[in-house]
């Protein structure tokens, strides 16, 4: 049995305090009114402002020049002329240059008075994604913490009805991953329903008079797709889903934990149908759930294979984490049936779903890329131009890094190696969450600062102390699954 | 000179065959070679060979070939001819990188693959027409051959390998 130690619940409690605080503090600097989000934009923007100043004075001085040489021009010119009385000519000059001054004091004006429009609406624009900041970043961190774990149902999932025989000495540490589940499903169903009674913007189809024709929200796409997109139908697809996925942890864990105290194999039976059925609901609620949660932060924009991509994001960071995890509890002398080679075959699998996630991502990114339908670039167009370092670091540290560090055998084996690692990958698919939700909730106003950093805290710290606290609650080893002692003598 | 005999022990069983190896390096005798029908798993091990460096081989030729691709079409693409081909841009190789990438990926695959294949052909002496070095036709089938040194010491190796459990122990005069 695991006794979940006070430090590391120490740990917890200070993550989720510090977290906590953050989040509060980026609410309540948030701006309230569009007076305030001016204001931030004048403090930021204050250097380009005397730079456009400084500019705009060149230009005057430049023009002053070009008339003053004009004249010059007109002045040199009219002696030569003088016998020919074309004096007329001079005053037609002159009459043009008036013309074209006077069209460009109107022109100055109009212009004026769109500026002033215009920076109407930027105000407002960046009012509303300043507004969206902190709930983007609670938000983004909310989804992952909770995919992650529903990454390691899948893994579990998967070991039980491929019949695994490396995998059952880990089957408890699953479990205990995945007992962050329920409360995680819990934490983001309210901040999805919280959208719908519009406290957050971070949904645009979910504003009002969007789909109502003549308002001046109204926008023709969104309503084009209001017979998917629209609340009640979405957040009864959310409800389902999740509750689809906590019945499957409960029932799972139920029978395994009854199978060590059967004295058949029908608990192991049972266990298996339920992970076949399991699957096989996952992958349609998984795709579906990739439209709802993530895709629909951009909804002008759609793509095929979103969800095969987000289902990498997380399933390799649910994998990383089961390593993570396993790798701790053995540092404390706990799981002493894991040897080196089941650490062994988790690397592989972080190596292998790392390269199997850039295939994914290159995939929709190249194939979008390489037709350029303006439509559908426009989703790359913004990450790449505004997101530069977030977009290429994801797949530095989702990609390239784990190649080149898992690649080899013996390091696959070396715990600082690994954690390493693993520490880089879980990063890096952070990223890539943020960089899916970011450009759409809080476009050019993006910045990794208190808000983000203390709702990844938060939900570190509380998915800490589920995990530990689930782990300290049964036996770290099956006892009587029909694979057990195949997998404690595993050897690779 | 004694030294160019052999002794062929035989054995018909992959377990008998790996306790004999191993009480024959306990025992200091120096194995020569062991001929099995089928990989053995841990025979490796149990004899002390080094491990294969062939992975390495196949990373260094992976990258070799990553090299080719990428030197061959930025040549190609935008340094000989960079010609605007469906508004692609190439001004320079990063801007039209992604479409060069199914091939880069390709050509890595292709080198690391044959490279590394024709490397173990190379290192392991094989290829067409060449004569096949089979002590015992029986090894190819149903049986496993242990092929040991004698140095003077031919009836205690016998007996030795009498004890190990072989099926068959005979002394080979080797040219």
């Amino acid at each position: 049995m695991y006794t979940f130690s006070n430090k590391l619940k120490t740990i917890a409690f200070v993550l989720m305090i510090l977290g906590f605080i953050g989040i509060v503090y980026g609410f309540l600097s948030a701006p309230k009114t569009i007076e305030e989000a001016e204001k931030i934009i004048a403090s930021t923007h204050e250097e380009h402002a005397v730079a456009k100043s400084e500019n705009n004075a060149h230009q005057v001085q430049t023009i002053a020049d070009e008339t003053k040489k004009a004249d010059t021009v007109v002045q040199n010119a009219s002696p030569a002329l003088d016998s020919l009385a074309s004096n007329t000519d001079s005053t037609k000059v002159e009459k043009e240059i008036v013309t074209t001054e006077k069209a460009k004091a109107e022109k100055e004006v109009i212009s004026e008075v769109d500026s002033v429009k215009e920076k109407k609406e930027h105000a407002e624009h960046v009012f509303h994604q300043l507004q969206n900041k902190p709930w983007s970043a609670l938000y983004v961190a909310c989804i992952f913490f909770m995919l992650i774990s529903l990454g390691v149902l899948t893994f579990y999932a998967i070991q039980q009805v491929a019949q695994a025989g490396w995998s059952p000495v880990l089957f408890r540490v699953m479990q205990g991953i995945t007992a962050y589940l329920p409360v995680g499903s819990v934490i983001f169903f309210i901040i999805l329903v919280l959208g719908g009674l519009h406290q957050h913007h971070l949904f645009t189809w979910m504003a009002e008079g969007v789909t109502t024709k003549g308002s001046a929200n109204y926008d023709e796409m969104i309503a084009g797709k209001s017979g998917y997109l629209n609340f009640p139908f979405w957040i009864s697809r959310a409800a389902l889903f999740l509750l689809g996925w906590n019945l499957y942890r409960y029932f799972s864990r139920k029978n395994c934990l009854a199978q060590d105290e059967a004295s058949d194999n029908s608990f192991y039976k049972k266990n298996f149908k339920l992970s076949a059925g399991f699957l096989v609901f996952f992958i349609v609620s998984e795709s579906i759930m990739a439209w709802d949660w993530l895709m629909s932060f951009d909804p002008h924009w759609f793509s095929t294979l979103f969800g095969w991509y987000v289902f990498a994001s997380f399933f390799v960071s649910g994998i990383t984490t089961i390593s993570m995890v396993t790798l701790y509890l053995k540092s404390k002398g706990y799981l002493e049936n894991v040897n080196s080679s089941h650490i062994h075959d988790l690397s592989k699998f972080m190596f292998g779903i790392s390269v199997f996630w850039t295939y994914l991502w290159f995939s929709q990114f190249m194939l979008i890329w390489y037709a350029n339908i303006p439509e559908e670039i426009t989703y790359f167009k913004t990450r790449i131009d505004v997101y530069t370092l977030p977009f290429w670091g994801a797949v530095v540290m989702n990609f390239v890094f784990p190649l080149l560090v898992l690649i080899n055998t013996d390091f696959k084996r070396i715990a600082p190696i690994i954690i390493g690692a693993g520490v880089v990958i879980l990063c890096g698919h952070y990223i890539d969450f943020f960089n899916m939700v970011m450009p759409a909730t809080v476009g050019d106003q993006w910045f990794v600062g208190v808000s983000e950093i203390s709702s990844v805290l938060f939900f570190l710290g509380l998915f800490i102390f589920v995990v530990f606290s689930a782990l300290s609650k049964s036996p770290l080893t099956p006892k009587r699954n029909p694979f057990i002692e195949e997998s404690e003598h595993f050897h690779y | 000179m004694s030294s160019n005999k052999v002794i062929h022990a035989i054995y018909n069983d992959d377990d008998v065959l790996m306790d004999a190896v191993k009480q024959t390096r306990k025992a200091h005798h120096h194995i020569e070679e062991v001929y099995t029908p089928f990989p053995v798993h841990g025979l490796d091990k149990a004899m002390g060979l080094p491990s294969t460096r062939l992975a390495i081989c196949a990373f260094i030729y992976g990258c070799i070939g990553l090299t080719v691709a990428t030197s061959m079409m930025d040549y190609i693409m935008i340094q000989d001819w960079p010609q605007d081909i469906g508004g692609k841009p190439s001004m320079s190789y990063i801007q039209n990188m992604p479409a060069f990438v199914p091939v880069m990926f390709e050509m890595t695959v292709f080198f690391a693959a044959h490279l590394m294949v024709i490397t173990f052909y190379m290192r392991s002496k094989l290829w067409p027409f060449k004569k096949a070095e089979n002590p015992d036709v029986r090894t190819t089938d149903d049986h496993f051959l242990m092929e040991v040194v004698v140095n003077n010491n031919e009836e205690e190796l016998t007996n030795f390998f009498k004890g190990t459990g072989a099926v068959e122990v005979k002394v080979i005069e080797k040219h």
